[in-house]
């Protein structure tokens, strides 16, 4: 204990623990931690007693149960005789989609209405001012019923492409069918399957998309190092060498090798039965939550990326203009890699919101994570603790992983100071 | 502090279930009236009439029991519940009684922690499509998107029917009967799929009720009655002779009119201790002795009440087929009061 060395030395009494300050913080955090654990524990307890007493103890088997129903939209192999932790994954896996589509449209969607919003044209400027008041000023929840509602009315049913004289037809040379029951575009399929033929058939067509993944990521490696090269060119001769066709065809004709040698066509949407099939639909739920989301959180991006801007001062701007840069260039060179630091930071709590946001998918039907582990399953198991507890792990986890990602490319981007 | 928030929120269910621990007619009693779940509104079962006063059958089981127990029929809150929520709403203590078209199952009854009191309403469920399409049976439904209510037993019958005739579908999960009903009158779905007489409903509220076929095929049981939280035995008891009551009623031939005229005695000893005139049957369940005329006297015997809300008469249009008494061919049989 380290005291005055001047001060008289008193002795410890057990008053001092409340009267004098030198203990008395101490004290009243010690005191206040035991309450809460207590707390803690009795809520525990008490939640223990209460399910035992309604003849539910806790536990996590429901999820190896079979879980009896259908799920439209499954990214992998799902029936209704499948398992409840199944399911849950077919529910993680539709959500994770859509906040991976969600999130790239609103930032692309975001960045265009911020920039467009400083805008030195009068009607354009406007146009984003409304744009972003309107859709941020709204419940997300609104939108997205609206989009869904929309489309589900004002879009002819399939059975409107039927017949000789069909009030509906098809778009883009027969190949995209938009309908009340989502927009049907061409799938890619292989005439080869890698992994049918190394015998890892339940991968599906997994591997022949790593082999085109692994073509284009070798493809980038050496583009980076015919750039690097070009530059050092550049610095010892002053001229820099024409690379433009070099890098197209760098990524183009392996690529191109590859789709061919394994088959690669489209299957076109055919109007079979009720319904079209074939190809890929994209259906109203998941249309109606990407748009809505989307158009959204753009809106709240839109404001961080033009107080990123407005966060630059007009200095370096007038800076790079007596330099002789264009614009564009200034833009591009000097203000965004700039604005990006204050940029960064806001836009990961706009991706965590759309994460989370997903969630809303059971209002139009979606089957993401809280409308199978969250809805169905706990409806049908009567697990409902287990089935949220679970849930808010998931989440947590998600969003963690989304922070740790996005502050790696925040310590990347921001101002490194010497 | 993000702590204390947490374990909180993991809590909620158990604190809930803990105010709930005296006995739910005590309960009631204390609180003057009763608070029954009921669906979001699926016409002549549950749903609030053009002043906003809630009609309907299952209504009146709400109605009936509030009468046996505070001898009021009126005092009842109702909680509209989705098949989503309804389990929870019961579980966690937020309504006393659930009356919502919901199917009578093994793991509902065990696993889920809840007694089913009787069948109000024996149903099986069915497929609605549009005329146009010219399907006449259930088997030509390969292919078809279907809108269905999460939630249900239903979806597992759908799943299970498709699954064994080898078809395929697409499911559109909804959450309410009003969305099934604008999707599906959209076009956003070709088939509707529910109980019967949840179809019936749905489609007599139609434009055009015509215009939709109700297909033949019936592919489940769904016998449908109230429901109460496991391990009240004395609540679940009301609930279920009050139910009881109304069907003895119709089978005794006491109605609405003629209620007043037979509690006075009559001949019939089983009358005179339904309608507390003779032995104490109340007392036994916590009650006053005029307990079932109350229930009665709410809405009329269980024949009244079907022919008031969905009977023939009704824009709804059920027949009473099974739900007929047992001496009628039907399956409505109660244990005698006695």
């Amino acid at each position: 204990m380290a005291m005055d060395s001047g001060a008289p030395r008193e002795s410890f009494r057990l008053s001092m623990l409340l009267y004098d300050s030198r203990y008395r913080s101490l004290t009243i955090q010690i005191f206040a931690f035991f309450v809460l654990m207590f707390g803690a524990a009795w809520l525990v307890y008490n939640t223990k007693t209460n399910l035992e007493a309604l003849g539910k103890p806790f536990g996590f088997d429901f999820l190896w149960a079979t879980s009896g129903y259908d799920i439209a939209q499954r990214p992998i192999e799902y029936s209704s005789t499948s398992t409840h932790a199944r399911a849950a994954v077919v529910g993680l896996l539709n959500t994770l989609i859509l906040a991976v589509m969600a999130c790239a449209t609103a930032t692309v969607l975001g960045v265009a209405a911020g920039v467009l919003r400083l805008s030195n044209n009068w009607i354009i400027s406007k146009l984003m001012t409304i744009y972003i008041e309107t859709f941020r000023n709204v419940p997300v929840l609104i939108w997205i019923i609206v989009v869904s509602a929309v489309m589900s009315e004002s879009m002819p049913a399939p059975s409107a492409f039927r017949g000789d004289d069909p009030a509906a037809s098809m778009i883009l040379f027969d190949s995209m069918a938009f309908t009340n029951r989502g927009v049907y575009v061409p799938g890619p399929l292989f005439a080869t399957d890698l992994g049918a033929m190394f015998g890892m058939s339940d991968l599906g067509t997994g591997l022949n998309w790593l082999l085109i993944i692994a073509v284009l990521a070798v493809a980038f490696v050496i583009n980076k190092a015919m750039l690097a090269n070009a530059t050092k060119v550049q610095n010892a001769t002053g001229t820099r060498p024409v690379t433009w066709w070099k890098s197209l065809a760098l990524f183009l004709v392996p690529l191109i090798v590859v789709l061919v040698a394994l088959g690669f066509h489209l299957e076109y949407p055919e109007l079979r039965g009720f319904n079209f099939s074939g190809g890929i639909q994209m259906r109203n739920s998941l249309l109606a939550m990407w748009i809505g989301l989307s158009i959204y959180t753009a809106a709240f991006i839109a404001e961080i990326v033009r107080a990123g801007i407005l966060a630059i001062s007009k200095g370096q701007t007038e800076a790079a203009f007596a330099l002789g840069l264009q614009p564009n260039r200034t833009m591009r060179l000097v203000i965004l890699p700039q604005a990006l630091r204050v940029i960064v930071p806001p836009l990961i709590s706009q991706f965590l919101n759309i994460t989370k946001n997903t969630s809303l998918g059971l209002a139009v039907g979606y089957m993401d994570l809280r409308s199978t582990l969250g809805g169905i399953t706990i409806n049908q198991t009567g697990r409902e603790l287990e089935g949220m507890l679970l849930m808010m792990l998931i989440y947590l986890a998600i969003s963690l992983i989304i922070s740790t990602v996005m502050n790696m490319y925040n310590n990347r981007v921001k101002l490194k100071e010497r | 502090m993000k702590k204390s928030v947490f374990l909180g929120t993991l809590a909620t269910a158990a604190l809930v279930a803990g105010y709930a621990s005296a006995t739910t007619l005590e309960d009631v009693q204390a609180r003057g009236s009763l608070n029954c779940g009921v669906s979001t509104g699926v016409n002549g079962f549950s749903a609030p009439d053009a002043n906003g006063v809630w009609q309907g059958f299952d209504v009146a089981v709400c109605r009936a029991v509030a009468a046996a127990v505070l001898g009021d029929p009126m005092a009842v809150n109702f909680v509209p519940t989705t098949g989503q929520t309804r389990f929870t709403a019961l579980a966690s203590g937020e309504i006393d009684i659930l009356a919502r078209n919901t199917t009578w199952t093994f793991s509902r009854d065990t696993d889920l922690g809840f007694t089913f009191v009787g069948v109000n309403y024996y149903d099986g469920q069915g497929f609605m499509v549009n005329r146009e399409l010219g399907v006449s049976s259930a088997t030509e439904l390969d292919g078809a998107t279907v809108c269905i209510q999460t939630g249900t037993t239903t979806e597992l019958n759908l799943a299970d029917y498709f699954r064994i005739n080898n078809m395929s579908y697409e499911p559109v999960p909804i959450e309410t009967n009003a969305e099934a009903q604008q999707q599906y009158l959209a076009g956003a779905c070709d088939v509707y799929t529910t109980d019967a007489s949840g179809l019936a409903a749905t489609r007599a509220s139609f434009e055009a009720p015509g215009d939709h076929v109700i297909l033949p095929e019936i592919i489940s049981k769904e016998p449908l009655g109230p429901l109460v939280r496991q391990g009240d035995d004395q609540w679940a008891d009301i609930a279920r002779w009050t139910l009881n009551a109304l069907i003895a009623a119709e089978e005794l031939g006491v109605t609405s009119s003629n209620l007043e005229q037979m509690a006075a005695g009559t001949n019939n000893p089983e009358i005179n201790r339904l309608l507390g005139g003779e032995g104490d049957l109340g007392a036994m369940i916590g009650l006053d002795a005029q307990w079932a005329m109350h229930a009665i006297a709410a809405g009329g015997n269980y024949g009244e009440i079907f022919a008031a809300t969905i009977g023939e008469a009704t824009p709804i249009g059920l027949a009473r087929g099974l739900n007929a008494q047992w001496t009628q061919g039907g399956l409505l049989y109660t244990p005698p009061f006695r």
